[in-house]
């Protein structure tokens, strides 16, 4: 046992405290959603911030296909040793298949460098900093206006410039395409963009097939470099391969591309942190290099990836039999979001008669909504009618239900005459 | 080639405080064959490891990685591990719902009482942030990164650490922009501590700098320092206003018992050094994949401490958003049941004394059977997972060639990868390298 030491005058210059000057960092826009929902007491209360899945009663949907994968792992008695830097082998590989099809050239061939990551966010972030060491072109980042808060801190702490831009129009909600178009192709040669795979996330706009052939010419023309985030891959129509349409097809033009992947909603995962951070390059030996860089950034950060979700995950990919049970349950989560979206429209349209055009809520894709409702009007719902949504008015379409669906729409019917 | 050769020897020459880029001998070693092989298995022990599995040696050895291993070279699940295991697949209420930005707060709570105390006035007050990581390296990597854009550095941002100190040190501090500098600390003459180097680097630091201390079992040499020597070196501290980076990470694993590991921080918060800690359970809850630590900084009062949590929310969102569930659910478990703790206790003991047991067999053949040339007792000396042989880089060499036993140039071994089946064919072939025969 240590003793005190003896009681010398020894002064210590704690006059001035080490942290004194720290301020108070803001609540996250997101997250702080659901803190605020927590403190609330009202029995009406519903959650619309954070996308996270909720089933029909408004309760998490744990997968039956991940219990049954949890079952298979638990009975092998799996030991819980390091993975290697870049994660779980039987993992990354079928994660990559997942997004870039079977039948993917670069796949194929072995030129994907592939990278288990903490989920989506961890993705983002190892690509952030890979590009911002080892792109040679340019420092920055375009993303869609607007685009999920949190890309903004990721690419600038990963050292790259963020610029905007233009998606979304307010006017149509719905897609600036012009606007799109015409930002891209001023932005400076080579510049990185950062595309939303499908179900955008705030808005929930995607462009069309064709337009994302455009949007891959547009890349071409210009040189830019195509960062696809891929966060809801199955999730927006229900269907894997479609919803990977936009990255299969850059990838068959030619470009080059960088993919965060995340399997937090598609597998119901969130809190297992499973994701992939994954780079096409022109050949086996180029992405042996790329996985030696990639190692780099992830040891100093965090030695190596959580083994948990990934065997999960892999497990799921890996057989098929479980595949199929849980592309169905996939499809059962988004057809359940299009029964809301319906529904939704048709309460504030037809019961409500509410003032406005709604049938964006119908036309727009994936777990997000973005209402068009303005940061007072989201307060106002929040503070009188304890419903919770981000203040840009965006609402996961996940958190309503049969039980619920009647009570938000006539608080948005509410606040948008102003009677709240 | 030559020329190739010629930079590998300039590179080594130049490279800065402490180590050779090739093979991180510590830079006082005074001959320093760096050979072609050094570069060969060097200081990536991921290297090592794939070197080992490639081997097809039927009484191949590894004792690189440091990972424990039981009696039969296997890794081992602890049983209370197993125990939580089966308590959470049965509970149908459990999901996979995202933790909160600082992680699962019945763990957090959990982990700083573990290191702390239940006692420690900080916890009472309410001064601790603390944060779920990913593992130690993520606390580390948190803890760095916040003081780069925090802490009021006395000049340029640097920190101080001990040479030699687990190599991924490096990289952790380099990648957020904080310089390493080494301070002395291991004496290769008395294969122990530099003390009187130590305490001098601390006098002679600019005020208010930053020292990155082992809290127990030293990685990579196993050389801590005594009960007396922590007093002395948080007197020094204090005066210097200096700040102590705890990094913990075999807590329970160095001498069998949790709060003895924990003292020279539970002393350092008594004496109220300012002071952050890294935890890690990979090792003392052998849950090494699912990376799960936390990282606790300490503040003067409530509101500075909740101050700091609020910015370290802010760094862990943009890396991570949130930290991963399934370890912090295993650890919070542990923790928090009296009889599942009591249960992890045993566990860790077990652990512990294996490799107690293993460094006093190898002691034994060494000095009393084998008689091999030199002072072995540092072997039972030091503490902890790992043990610095005092062997050089050719002997090293020698070891992986010839007899098939893999360790880092350094000299250093995993006691955890030694087991009653290897042991005494480790301890020929150590004596046969040491006697040039091998």
């Amino acid at each position: 046992m240590l003793s005190r030491a003896r009681p010398a005058a020894v002064r210590t210059l704690r006059t001035l405290s080490t942290w004194s000057a720290v301020p108070a960092g803001p609540p996250d826009p997101i997250l702080g959603v659901t803190e605020a929902f927590k403190a609330d007491k009202d029995p009406r209360k519903i959650n619309l911030g954070v996308g996270a899945y909720r089933d029909e009663n408004g309760k998490p949907y744990v997968l039956p296909s991940v219990l049954k994968a949890e079952e298979i792992i638990t009975a092998s008695k799996a030991d819980k040793e390091y993975l290697p830097i870049t994660g779980l082998a039987d993992f990354t590989k079928l994660a990559a298949k997942l997004a870039y099809g079977a039948d993917s050239a670069p796949l194929q061939e072995g030129r994907i460098s592939s990278t288990q990551s903490i989920s989506g966010t961890g993705a983002l972030r190892i690509g952030g900093a890979f590009l911002a060491r080892h792109y040679p072109h340019s420092k920055t980042i375009f993303l869609p206006v607007p685009s999920w808060g949190n890309h903004t801190p990721v690419f600038r702490d990963s050292g790259l410039e963020v610029k905007g831009y233009r998606y979304f129009d307010k006017k149509t909600v719905g897609l600036d395409f012009a606007g799109l178009k015409e930002d891209l192709r001023n932005a400076p040669e080579k510049s990185i963009v950062l595309l939303h795979a499908c179900a955008h996330n705030p808005t929930g706009v995607d462009p069309t097939p064709e337009q994302w052939a455009e949007i891959s010419d547009i890349c071409k023309e210009r040189g830019l470099f195509p960062f696809f985030d891929m966060a809801y891959q199955g999730f927006a129509s229900g269907n894997t391969a479609r919803d990977a349409f936009a990255l299969r097809h850059f990838v068959k033009e030619g470009h080059q591309v960088a993919l965060a992947q995340s399997f937090a909603k598609n597998m119901g995962l969130y809190g297992e942190r499973v994701g992939l951070f994954s780079l096409t390059t022109s050949s086996p030996e180029e992405k042996a290099r790329v996985d030696s860089q990639v190692k780099i950034i992830v040891r100093p950060m965090y030695s190596n990836p959580p083994i948990h979700g990934a065997r999960i995950a892999g497990t799921i990919l890996g057989s098929p039999e479980l595949y199929t049970q849980w592309e169905s349950e996939v499809a059962g989560m988004a057809n359940r979001i299009i029964s809301m979206r319906d529904k939704l429209y048709d309460t504030l349209t037809h019961d409500l008669k509410t003032p406005g055009e709604w049938r964006h809520i119908k036309s727009q894709i994936g777990m997000f909504s973005f209402t068009g409702l303005t940061p007072p009007q989201t307060k106002a719902l929040a503070e009188k009618a304890h419903i919770y949504m981000t203040g840009d008015g965006r609402i996961s379409m996940a958190g309503l239900n049969g039980g619920n669906i009647v009570y938000f729409a006539e608080g948005v019917n509410a606040a948008v005459r102003g009677d709240l | 080639m030559a020329s190739s050769r010629v930079s590998q020897l300039l590179g080594h020459v130049q490279t800065p405080a402490g180590e050779c880029s090739l093979c991180i001998l510590p830079r006082h070693r005074q001959v320093h064959t760096c050979g072609p092989n050094a570069q060969k298995y060097g200081s990536s022990i991921f290297k090592l490891t794939a070197a080992y599995k490639a081997d097809t040696f039927a009484d191949k050895v590894n004792l690189g990685v440091g990972a424990y291993r039981d009696d039969d070279n296997k890794p081992w699940v602890l049983p209370v591990i197993k125990k939580a295991k089966a308590i959470l697949a049965n509970d149908e209420a459990l999901d996979h719902e995202y933790l909160p930005i600082t992680g699962l707060p019945e763990f957090t709570s959990a982990a700083a009482r573990l290191i702390l105390s239940p006692d420690s006035v900080a916890l009472k007050e309410g001064r601790v942030a603390s944060v779920q990581t990913i593992s130690g390296t993520g606390a580390n990597h948190l803890g760095a990164l916040f003081l780069s854009r925090f802490y009021e550095f006395n000049g340029e941002k640097q920190v101080f650490l001990s040479n030699p100190t687990w190599i991924n040190h490096l990289a952790i501090f380099k990648n957020v922009g904080i310089a390493p500098i080494y301070y002395p600390y291991y004496d290769p003459k008395t294969i122990g501590l530099d003390f009187a180097g130590f305490v001098n680097s601390l006098r002679n630091a600019p005020k208010r700098s930053v020292f990155l201390l082992h809290a127990c079992a030293h990685n990579p040499t196993g050389v801590d320092p005594t009960p007396e020597q922590w007093e002395q070196l948080a007197d020094v501290i204090l005066e210097q206003g200096h700040y102590a980076f705890f990094d913990c990470a075999y807590q329970g694993f160095a001498s069998g018992d949790l709060d003895r590991d924990a003292s020279a921080v539970r002393y350092f918060e008594q004496r109220g050094v300012p002071m952050l800690i890294c935890q890690s359970f990979a090792k003392n809850a052998g849950l090494y994949g699912e990376r799960i630590g936390a990282l606790h900084v300490i503040g003067s009062t409530k509101a500075e401490a909740d101050r700091v949590k609020s910015q370290l929310s802010v760094l862990q969102r943009s890396e991570i958003s949130n930290p991963p569930s399934h370890g912090a659910r295993l650890v919070s478990m542990i923790l928090n049941d009296p009889q599942l703790f009591a249960e992890w206790q045993r566990d860790i003991k077990t652990m512990a004394q294996r490799i107690i047991d293993m460094r006093d067999r190898l002691f034994d053949i060494l000095t009393n059977k084998l008689k091999t040339p030199g002072n072995w007792d540092h072997i039972v000396n030091q503490i902890g997972m790992f043990s610095f042989t005092g062997i050089n880089a050719e002997q090293v060499n020698a070891l992986i060639e010839k007899a098939h036993i893999y360790l880092t140039a350094n000299g250093r071994i995993s006691m955890a990868g030694l087991n009653s089946n290897n042991i005494d064919y480790f301890a020929e072939n150590l004596d046969k390298a040491v006697r040039g025969t091998l």
